[in-house]
Formats: C-alpha cells, structure tokens, sequence
C-alpha cells in the first residue's frame, strides 16, 4: 500500500502557502470540460461542491437526506474556533495549532493540523460574508466563548445552533451553484459503491432511495465526504441514516481506512432511559463552564432527590482530581471518570444493564452567583431541550448527563492533498483521519469540515485534474462499471430473499453489535474483551445474514432494506474497530487501553493514576489498514514526525 | 422499565404519490409504550412489530431526532408535530398522551407537498425558493476581515430569531391556503437584516417570493396558523417585513444591465 503523505517540509508557518505554489491549476476555460462527484452534503462536502463549481467545475451532489440541508453538521451545537484572537488574549495560530495536536495527543501530522489553524482565521470571514448571523457584542463586534477545555476564548459561536448556522450557510453557497447550473443535486441517492479503473476512482454506483434504481454514475474525480460512523454504536448522537457504507465500500475497493479504533465518546449526553432508545441527544459541553459535575458520595444516596444530598456527601470528582481544569477537562478524559464513578456503583438515573448510567451536572451555584436569567440567556434553549426530553427542569434539579459516542477521529487515510491512497479519490471532514489525531477538542470539527471544502479541496483537486487530464475511455458499458452494479443488485437481491423468511429486525441486530462495541471498543478496551469482540462479531453478522427480516422488495422505497445494507457495512467495520484497538497497544487519547494507564503516586498529593500511558517508540504513527478480502485486513503504518511540538504526556 | 400507555392508533397509508390511501388501524401494535419514548421511538416500536408481523412498516422521514435537521414532521390528531408548543415530532415524548387515547397521524397535506409514501412527503419546493435567491453571493477568498462589518447586538439577534428556522414544513401544513409565507419571510428576514445581505435584498425578495407562487404554495391571509405550529416559534412579523420588501422591490428592482466592455 503506497503511503506517501506529500506532506511538505521546511518552516512550517510556510509549509501550505508553498504548496499552494507547487499546486498545479487548470485553466478557466478548460474547467467546464470536467466533472467532479461530492458525496455528502454536510460542511465538507456543500462547501467543496460549491467552491469547485463556483470556480468553474460540474459538480455531481449526492445526499440520502431529502434535502442537502439536512446534513448532520446541522447538529453541533457550541461552535467553532478560529486563531483570530479578537479578545487579545494570547490566542495565535501557533498556539491553536500546539493544543490541537496535543489535544490530539499525538497522533496526527504537524503539517495538516498546522495548516487548518492556519485556515481557520479565513473560514470566519467567508461564513460572515455568507450571512452567519454569529452573536455579536453591543459595539457590534463579534463575540468569543472559551470552550472545552481552552484558556483562551476563540470559539465563535451562533446561540447553541452554530453548526445549524453554518451548514445552512453552505447550503445557501450550494444552492447558488444549483441555481447557476453547476450543480446538478441528487437528493434521497445514496451511495452503493465506488467505481475503480485502472487505480483511478472513476465514479460512483447509487441507490436511488425512493425508486430503488440503481444507477453508474461517472466523473473525473469523486469527493467522499459521508461523516463519520459513529452510529457503529447504534446509539450514538448521529442523526439516525448516518452510515459509514460510502467509505467502507471504498476501503473495500482498496482505500486505507485509518486509526478506526480512534472514537470520540463526549462527556455530556442525556442518559439513556430505556431499551428502545433511538438515539442519544447530545447537550452543548458549553454547558461545563457553569455546571459542576458530581455524584453522591455514598451508593445508597444515589436514588434520593439530589437536592436533599448536603454538600459533604457530593463527590465532584472533576475538580477533586483536577483542580486546575475542574468541570473544563478534555472530553476523553471527562467521560472517562463518568464511567468510572458510575462503575463504581456511584452513578444516578434509570439502571441500564445494571448499571445506574448517569452524573449531575448542577447549575445551583451559577444560577446563585449570575441569576436565573443571565443562565437562561446563555442556555435556555439546551435547558429547554433537556426538559423535553427528560420531563425534568434543569433550572430545579440537577441534570444528569452520561457519555455517548459523538465523533469519530478515523477514516479513510489522506495524504496532504486530502486524496487517498486511490488516485483521484479525496476525503474530506469527519470521513477523513486527518486533523484530530486520537482526541478532537471541542469547536474543531466544524472547522475541519470548512477548511476542507472551502479552502484545500478546490486547490488540490484542481491539481490533480491538471496532472491528469479528463477521464477518458470509461463509460456506462465498461466491465467495471457493469460489474459494480451487478455486483450492488446480487447484495440487494440476497437481502431481499432471506429477508422475506427472516426472524429478526435489522435493529435488533444493530443493538447487539452496538452493546459487544459500546462494552469492548468503548470509553476504555483491554485486550480479553477485544478479542471476545472478535469472536462474537462475526458470529453475529453471521446471523444477521441468515436471519435478517424485511418485509418489501428492493424496487421502492424500502428503509429496512437501506438499513440492512447499512448494518452489514457496520458489521465489518466493528470488526476492524476491535483489531485496530487491539494491535494499539498503548493507551492515547480517546483510546484507552486498561493495561496502559498511570498508578497513584503515594508522594504525588491529587494524583489519582488512571491516566493514559503512551507508547511513543513504538506507536507514534497511523495504522493504516488494507481490506484483505471477506473479514481479513492487513496492517500498514505511516511514521509521525514531530518538529515543533514536544511529545509530552497531557497533565491537567 | 418505567411507566407505560396503550393507545388507539390510527395511520395514514399510501403506497405513492398517486396511489390512493387510507388510514389503518394499528391499536393491535400500539400497546405498551413507554412514556418516555419519543413520538418517532413510538412509530419505531409499532414498525418492529409490524415488520415481525410481516406487514411493511410506516415509512416516515426522520433523521436528527434532536429538533435541529427538519426532516420529521407528521400531522398528529390534526396538528403539525402534534400537541405540544415548539417542539418537532422528534421530541415530543409520549408522555404528554394519556393512556387509551386516540391518536391519528398523518403526512403534510399541501398541493405543494406531494406525498412519496406513507407519512413521507416531498419538499423540494423549498428547496427550489432558496435556489431562487435565498443567499448571499460570497466567492470563497473575498470575504473581508469578519469584525469589518459591525452588526449591532440586537441586529444580530434578530437575524437570529428568522435564521433558526428548520424547513421543516409544518407552518405550509397548519395554514389553510397551504402557504410557505413564513417559510419564505424568514429565510428573507434572515439575509434581509444584515449589512451583507443588503446589496441583493429586491433580488432575493423577488425571485423567492415569485418562486413561492409557481411552486403552488397559497397566499397569506393572515391566520397565523403558521406561528402557532413553528417548532422554532418564528414570528409572523417577518411575513409583514417581506411583504414590504416585495412591494418596494417590485417598484424599483431593474435587473442589471450587462455593460459590454472590450478588454483594450
């Protein structure tokens, strides 16, 4: 497997704009003879799909939503950083860039994360020259929270809707390019499988959800840019189609899939309150600036009224273990002591799997120290949804939160370029491994997905379409392109068939997976349960395609069916997961192997142990994995030098 | 497993857009639901049951579940996303229905909306009034500084207010002349306020204004349906704003001259 990062060298605050100048371009008039394929819609892929139109390329959209507005980037809700430093406090590129990596903990490439604090001071520009109404101050600048964990403020932010905000400002940039003729949108389409010739990513097959048709389509490039997979977990705080079947099915056809193992889990969702839970919702981790975070101090207190507990019997085990960084830790590190406590029998809530899953997360202190409205004015409308959701008013009694898987740091390996290891394939945002290393921070995925489609992809695929011209000789009668969608009908028509006999829903099996992942592959892993996972994985996905029921046939609109094709996928990946964590044996970041943790130190005042020990010499790199056929993978590694930051361990 | 509701459920069935359809009776599969559920995790429970049945599940549109992405929304005992105040189909929980009561659910009805399956329905129409001007033309790598352009606190907070609408189109499916006003008034009272947005204000008024009637939306007469059924609780004001807008620009917008000029 080629591995060749491109990853440019010499000072690094210089290193993307010589790129740029090495970056071939195509001429204006030349531009229009050349189709490029997006896939997905959300900020990676409705910002790079209207930028490349805009400067001239077709563009070819696809999304499985019934609108490109739909995206999930929708969800996010605190913000999104920029090194601007308006507030004057310290803030620089090279400090966002220093945290990032860090934050990452070691474990992504100097030059990408470099070169997206970089770009993050433009993205704030353009989305306010789109219209992104960002809460301003009373002179009418624009206002800045600190966020997850930072001590600086550069988190820019519009009420708890930032990434509402900011899609739709890329949808508005999209539909301009609709509206010119540039795009040509495909909305309810989903992808099937990737279109291979010759080692060049050709094009596409999809599903159109609402007929059924499968079709070829063909471009000269094609732009992943499908989000993550976390709902690997089945629950999950993805919206529920979000699937992972675009870049698996790439993996298959040849692309590395890195670091899969790396899952972000965020430390403040509402618990789970029963079995037929769809989804998890996440509240805004803002949210952690005003709220203490704790659990009684003895079991039997857990299922009194929190409010009749007396401070003594509180256990804010955030602030006890890090007085530094309080409630503001990293999120790693925060929903890993929430699993902690709750594992200790200290938890509060519903009892799942025997286990009470929740902490509070107690506003009573900032609400006597601000008043009930200026926390209103920062909150209200997660306050709000909490109350929805749980039945309880926050403003009275303690929310209680629980960890849930959020984000995930894996992807599809890129080089510099944001191109796979298949020529004329590029990833982009969260379907990438690029920035985040083994952790996100906060505020930074959104920034990821805008630097990606606004400012990196238009550059380099311009210079990869300029080194290799338009695509010729491949049309809807070659081989491949006939094989791929033979090969999509036989996988759909096999469903269809054993589904007309089968015991089973595809949620049932989607739960058990995600239980064997959630428990395995989770907030912490070891190597005894990983290799139960592997055991009982493919057994499962055994099962599910011998057992799987759906009622209907494939040529409507059939959502068990999308679903099936969607979990199958899953399954393969979570075996790829459990591997991944497996082989990485050390603990960082998100990935936190039980073997590879600290000790208390007896002379050490605070020092709890339970942290994550890294293995430098031997895991300072991405595993890059190769699809070896039916459930066999193949392990690669690209080194990770570092220049400019200094390896530590993270101490809060 | 906590406290659980039957309930007499009644569905809209429709195998496509010109298929004929009828409501089904699936009390039989309604029994036993958690109070906690929300609304859609209670379709998803009668869905399971169904399928095991062997009877194709109720297809409706859904994804989020957290109120944000718009894509739910279903017509419940005659009330777009049902009973409770600001709140999608996906948050409302089954908490607020009581135990044996009756509950009717059906798809958007709007000639501008027409039905796919079921409770699905096709909303492309909004899609096509944003295509129509609802943005702001912004080339990637001319934007100026962002703290150039000073928007007032309150200015900002209103562009706000119209921005935090989801398309999700209930306020078509309250309003008895199937309107979009509010749908099309918000995203314009959106771009509309701020300084950015000026320079194309009659162009965007106009061309989504006159795209909301080709789409075969109805006129606003004022029931304000609309506000009451908003998730997000957007202001009929806007509607006011962009009526206003549209009959200035109708009286001053002349479409750009293109000025032919050699190059030397």
């Amino acid at each position: 497997m080629d591995l060749k990062s491109n990853t440019p060298t010499g000072p690094i605050e210089k290193r993307w704009q010589n790129h740029k100048f090495q970056l071939q371009l195509v001429n204006p008039a030349n531009r229009r003879k050349y189709k490029i394929i997006v896939v997905g819609t959300g900020l990676a892929g409705a910002s790079a799909g209207a930028t490349l139109a805009d400067l001239g390329y077709n563009v070819l959209s696809f999304c499985y939503q019934d609108s490109p507005r739909r995206a999930h980037s929708i969800a996010a809700q605190g913000g999104i950083n920029a090194a601007k430093n308006y507030q004057g406090d310290g803030d620089s590129v090279f400090r966002l860039f220093y945290e990032t990596i860090k934050g990452g903990d070691f474990r992504a490439r100097e030059s990408n994360v470099y070169r997206l604090a970089e770009i993050s001071v433009d993205i704030i520009d353009q989305c306010v020259a789109l219209g992104v109404p960002f809460a301003r101050e009373y002179g009418g600048l624009l206002a800045n929270r600190s966020f997850g964990g930072t001590q600086v403020s550069r988190t820019f932010y519009a009420r708890g809707q930032t990434g509402q905000q900011l899609l739709l400002a890329a949808y508005s940039a999209l539909s301009r390019m609709i509206a010119a003729g540039k795009v040509q949108m495909r909305p309810r389409c989903e992808m099937i499988d990737l279109i291979v010739v010759d080692g060049r990513a050709r094009g596409i097959v999809t599903r159109d959800l609402v007929t059924g048709k499968l079709e070829a389509h063909l471009g000269d490039a094609v732009i992943l840019a499908t989000g993550g997979y976390g709902n690997v977990f089945y629950l999950s705080t993805n919206a529920k189609g979000c699937n992972a079947s675009a870049i698996w099915r790439a993996h298959r056809r040849g692309a590395g899939f890195a670091n899969p193992c790396f899952t972000q889990i965020h430390p403040t969702s509402i618990p789970q309150a029963g079995e037929y839970q769809s989804k998890l919702t996440l509240m805004s981790e803002s949210l952690r600036n005003d709220g203490r975070i704790w659990v009684p101090r003895k079991p039997e207190d857990c299922t009194k009224d929190p409010r009749s507990i007396p401070e003594r019997d509180r256990y804010y085990y955030l602030e006890e273990k890090y007085p530094k960084f309080g409630n503001l830790m990293p999120r790693d590190i925060a929903s890993r002591q929430a699993k902690f406590v709750c594992d200790q029998g200290l938890g509060v809530g519903p009892e799942i799997d025997g286990v009470r899953r929740g902490v509070y997360l107690d506003f009573t202190d900032a609400i006597k120290r601000d008043g009930v409205e200026v926390i209103r004015e920062k909150y209200g409308n997660l306050f709000d949804m909490y109350e929805r959701i749980t039945g309880e008013n926050p403003y009275e009694v303690p929310m209680r939160i629980y960890p849930a898987t959020h984000y995930t740091m894996g992807g599809l390996w890129v080089d510099y370029n944001l191109m796979s290891n298949i020529s004329g394939l590029f990833v982009a945002g969260e379907a990438n491994f690029s920035d985040h290393g083994a952790n996100r921070l906060g505020a930074s995925a959104l920034m990821q997905g805008l630097a990606d489609g606004f400012f990196i992809l238009p550059y380099t695929v311009a210079d990869y379409l300029a080194r290799n011209g338009p695509s010729k000789g491949v049309d809807e009668n070659h081989p491949a392109v006939r094989s791929a969608i033979k090969e999509a009908e036989a996988r759909i028509n096999q469903f269809i068939e054993v589904g007309q006999k089968g015991t089973h829903t595809v949620d049932y099996f989607h739960r058990k997976l995600g239980m064997i992942l959630w428990n395995e592959c989770g907030m912490t892993r070891n190597e005894k349960g990983l290799r139960k996972a592997l055991e009982e994985i493919p057994k499962l996905h055994e099962e599910f395609r011998a057992k799987v029921k759906i009622v209907g046939g494939g040529e409507t609109l059939n959502r068990e069916l999308e679903k099936a094709l969607r979990v199958d996928d899953f399954f393969e990946l979570g075996v790829l997961m459990c591997l991944d964590a497996l082989e990485r044996d050390e603990s960082c970041g998100c990935h936190f192997r039980e073997e590879h943790q600290t000790k208390p130190d007896p002379n050490v005042p605070g020092s709890y142990g339970g942290e994550c020990v890294r293995d430098d010499e031997r895991f300072a790199h991405v595993a890059v994995w190769e699809w070896k056929g039916e459930g066999k993978f193949a392990r690669h590694v690209e080194p990770l030098n570092f220049e400019y930051v200094k390896l530590e361990q993270r101490k809060y | 497993m906590g406290e659980t509701i039957d309930l007499k459920l009644h569905v809209w069935r429709q195998s496509g857009p010109n298929a004929p359809g009828r409501f089904e009776d699936y009390t039989h599969y309604a029994k036993a639901i958690p109070t906690h559920a929300s609304f859609l995790e209670f379709l998803d429970i009668v869905n399971e049951r169904l399928i095991l049945a062997g009877i194709e599940p109720i297809a409706f549109d859904h994804d989020c579940r957290e109120g944000i992405c718009g894509m739910c929304g279903v017509v419940i005992n005659g009330r777009p996303h049902g009973p409770r105040k600001a709140t999608t189909t996906c948050q409302l929980h089954m908490r607020h229905f009581r135990n044996g009561e009756e509950i009717w659910v059906e798809p958007w009805r709007a000639k501008a909306f027409p039905i796919v399956k079921d409770l699905i329905v096709d909303r492309s129409a909004f899609d096509r009034i944003i295509q129509a001007g609802g943005y702001i033309t912004a080339r990637v790598g001319s934007a100026p500084d962002a703290n150039a352009i000073l928007i007032p606190k309150q200015v900002a907070e209103e562009a706000m207010d119209a921005a935090a609408c989801i398309g999700c189109g209930a306020c078509v499916a309250a309003c008895p002349n199937g309107s979009a006003s509010l749908f099309v008034a918000a995203k314009l009272g959106h771009f509309n306020s701020l300084p950015q947005g000026k320079p194309e204000l009659d162009r965007r008024v106009l061309g989504m204004v006159t795209q909301h009637e080709k789409e075969g939306f109805g006129g606003c007469s004022n029931h304000y349906l609309c506000e009451a059924a908003c998730p997000k609780e957007i202001s009929v004001k806007w509607i006011a704003k962009m009526n206003r807008d549209f009959i200035r620009a109708s009286l001053r917008y002349a479409p750009p001259v293109e000025r032919k000029e050699g190059y030397g």
